[in-house]
């Protein structure tokens, strides 16, 4: 069972695509404007994740090495355009505003790193776990950043909801504080990679504390082994 | 008389951070004052705010990285660095633009990059940038100059207008004599050729007096003298400030030369927006700007192309803050491409 926890430690923090493997920049920079966007491409990002690797783990004793490669970018494009094709058809405002960025999930490296290495090599049950965490971790990465840039750009969290969620969640949006001018660059791309310096550099610190508070495992003092003979 | 024996070297000069920053600050005044003669005492709230946030800032981050808070205080570095951005942004701005480009360019880009001396970018131009590119609307509102102005902002109006934004009309201290908007001579011009006028008639708008700006002319010709006055005092070298003015002068020169009704003339250019600024102020920045004497020369060309290419062909009016960046962006190319022979060595390797 800990080998279980050991891979969600590794999806959620230690080895986070969004904030420490840096992989699936793109998306991550391009659409993270609002938290809707983000969640509604986090998750989307995750399901394809999730059975990416499934699929990717049912035929890896069937797939030669050589061409793995190739089977695998297949399975994660069918998979894509029906994830593609669902938010088109139940989720049209969120397809409109997430734009190329949706059938470019195909691209993200983020997916074929997965089937790769992890996916290719473990049980279909320890590969769907894998990209759940993963997922989650690529999700929640870009929630933060949707939700930071979000609340300098607008002042508002969940603005347009209910283009994810359906009509009800179109009272959700919370107005955190009221901007006569709005912080323009928070919308545009430069405040994207300002805003994820700004959160790696805040990880980097968490883990420097964790790694103060753990005690530290006392060296072995090596002796000294005498070669020469004393007489 | 008594001879003193000492070692070499005989000849020293005075050239500590300190004693060279302070001499470009005091340089750079002359120009303040002229620019509060024609745009009313906005610049000198602005500069003073600047400063006071820039030590604060300065002293924290000091603080935060366990280093010596007096020293970085006393090098003068982040006086300057508020002087420069005060002096850039628009004289009426809100007062949390200056204080958010000061916080950006003291924290973020001067010490998350290491500090004096480590920092990539101009932090003065690198916060312009931020400013210009997150509050448009503020950083293009300049005031009429004096001569030409319906009204003048006077010291309480410009108190009012920077700490108490949206209290008076700030378009009031926009209008020009005849009742029309006034916008910066280097827009005026944008935005006439684009409308299909020729540089005559844009030049013969209220805002020129035969064929120069009023006010800029001014306030340009005061950093120059400023300039000049650095350049004889040893604190900066004339490399840069050179390459830039000449570079400027040719580009301009040849589209004038090519078709003088779509382009500025020389003299347009070479007097307008921050131009003179740009050449002894802010390109000459030693930390940020190529090393070698050569390399001088080719950085400052580099921006002086840059500032005539962006003004004539790209979006925004005034070009000096993105050429800075850009050709900060290049200044260890061009230090490892001209590299000076060493002394005995032959040229090459």
């Amino acid at each position: 069972m800990s080998n279980y926890r050991e891979i969600a430690w590794q999806g959620l923090w230690k080895n986070n695509p969004g904030l420490v493997q840096l992989l699936g920049l793109c998306p991550l920079l391009a659409v993270t404007a609002t938290v809707t966007n983000a969640l509604g491409l986090g998750v989307a990002t995750m399901l394809v994740l999730i059975f990416s690797n499934i699929l990717v783990s049912l035929v890896r004793d069937f797939v030669p090495k050589e061409i793995r490669i190739p089977v695998f970018v297949m399975i994660i494009a069918a998979l894509v355009t029906t994830v593609q094709l669902l938010i088109n058809a139940y989720a049209y405002g969120l397809y409109l505003s997430l734009g190329i960025f949706l059938p470019l999930i195909v691209t993200n490296c983020v997916i074929i790193g997965r089937a790769e290495a992890f996916a290719s090599r473990n049980t279909p049950a320890k590969a769907a776990f894998d990209g759940l965490m993963m997922g989650l971790g690529f999700t929640a990465v870009l929630v933060v950043l949707g939700a930071v840039r979000e609340i300098l750009s607008q002042g508002t969290l969940f603005a347009g909801a209910d283009q994810l969620l359906g009509s009800w969640a179109a009272n959700m949006t919370i107005q955190i504080w009221h901007v006569d001018t709005s912080f323009l660059l928070a919308m545009l791309p430069p405040g994207a990679f300002l805003a994820m310096g700004f959160l790696i550099a805040l990880k980097n610190v968490i883990d420097t504390k964790l790694q103060e508070k753990q005690p530290t495992a006392e060296q072995q003092e090596i002796a000294r082994a005498r070669i020469t003979k004393v007489n | 008389m008594a001879f003193k024996i000492t070692s070499s070297p005989h000849v020293t000069k005075n050239s500590q951070t300190a004693t060279v920053m302070q001499r470009v600050i005091l340089c750079a005044l002359p120009g303040l004052v002229v620019q509060c003669v024609y745009f009313g005492w906005g610049s000198l709230i602005q500069v003073l705010l600047a400063i006071a946030v820039a030590l604060v800032a300065e002293a924290a981050v000091m603080k935060l990285r366990k280093r010596a808070v007096g020293v970085a205080l006393g090098d003068y570095s982040a006086v300057l660095t508020a002087l420069l951005l005060g002096i850039a942004i628009p004289p009426l701005a809100p007062w949390w633009v200056i204080v958010i480009g000061t916080l950006f360019a003291i924290v973020v880009v001067k010490h998350l990059y290491g500090g004096l001396g480590n920092n990539l970018f101009n932090p003065a131009m690198a916060a312009y940038v931020l400013l210009l590119i997150a509050y448009p609307v503020q950083m293009t509102t300049w005031v009429a100059p004096a001569p030409a102005a319906q009204y003048s902002p006077d010291l309480l109006a410009s108190i009012s207008q920077i700490f108490l934004p949206g209290s008076g009309d700030i378009n009031l201290f926009r209008l020009g004599i005849d009742g029309t908007t006034m916008a910066t001579p280097l827009d005026t011009m944008k935005t006439g050729l684009s409308m299909g006028l020729t540089s005559t008639e844009v030049l013969a708008k209220p805002l020129f007096d035969e064929g120069l700006s009023i006010g800029w002319f001014w306030v340009n010709m005061a950093y120059l003298a400023g300039g000049l006055v650095m350049l004889k005092l040893g604190a900066i070298r004339w490399q840069i400030s050179t390459g830039m003015l000449a570079a400027l002068f040719i580009c301009s020169g040849i589209g004038f030369m090519m078709n003088p009704d779509t382009h500025g003339s020389p003299v347009f250019h070479l007097f307008s927006g921050a131009t003179m600024l740009a050449a002894f102020f802010i390109a000459t920045d030693p930390v940020t700007a190529a090393t070698s004497n050569r390399g001088r020369l080719i950085f400052g060309a580099l921006i002086g192309v840059l500032v005539y290419v962006i003004r004539q062909y790209g979006g925004y009016p005034d070009a000096v803050a993105f050429a800075v960046l850009l050709a900060n962006l290049c200044a260890p190319l061009i230090d490892y491409y001209v590299r000076p022979r060493t002394y005995g060595h032959r040229s090459g390797n």
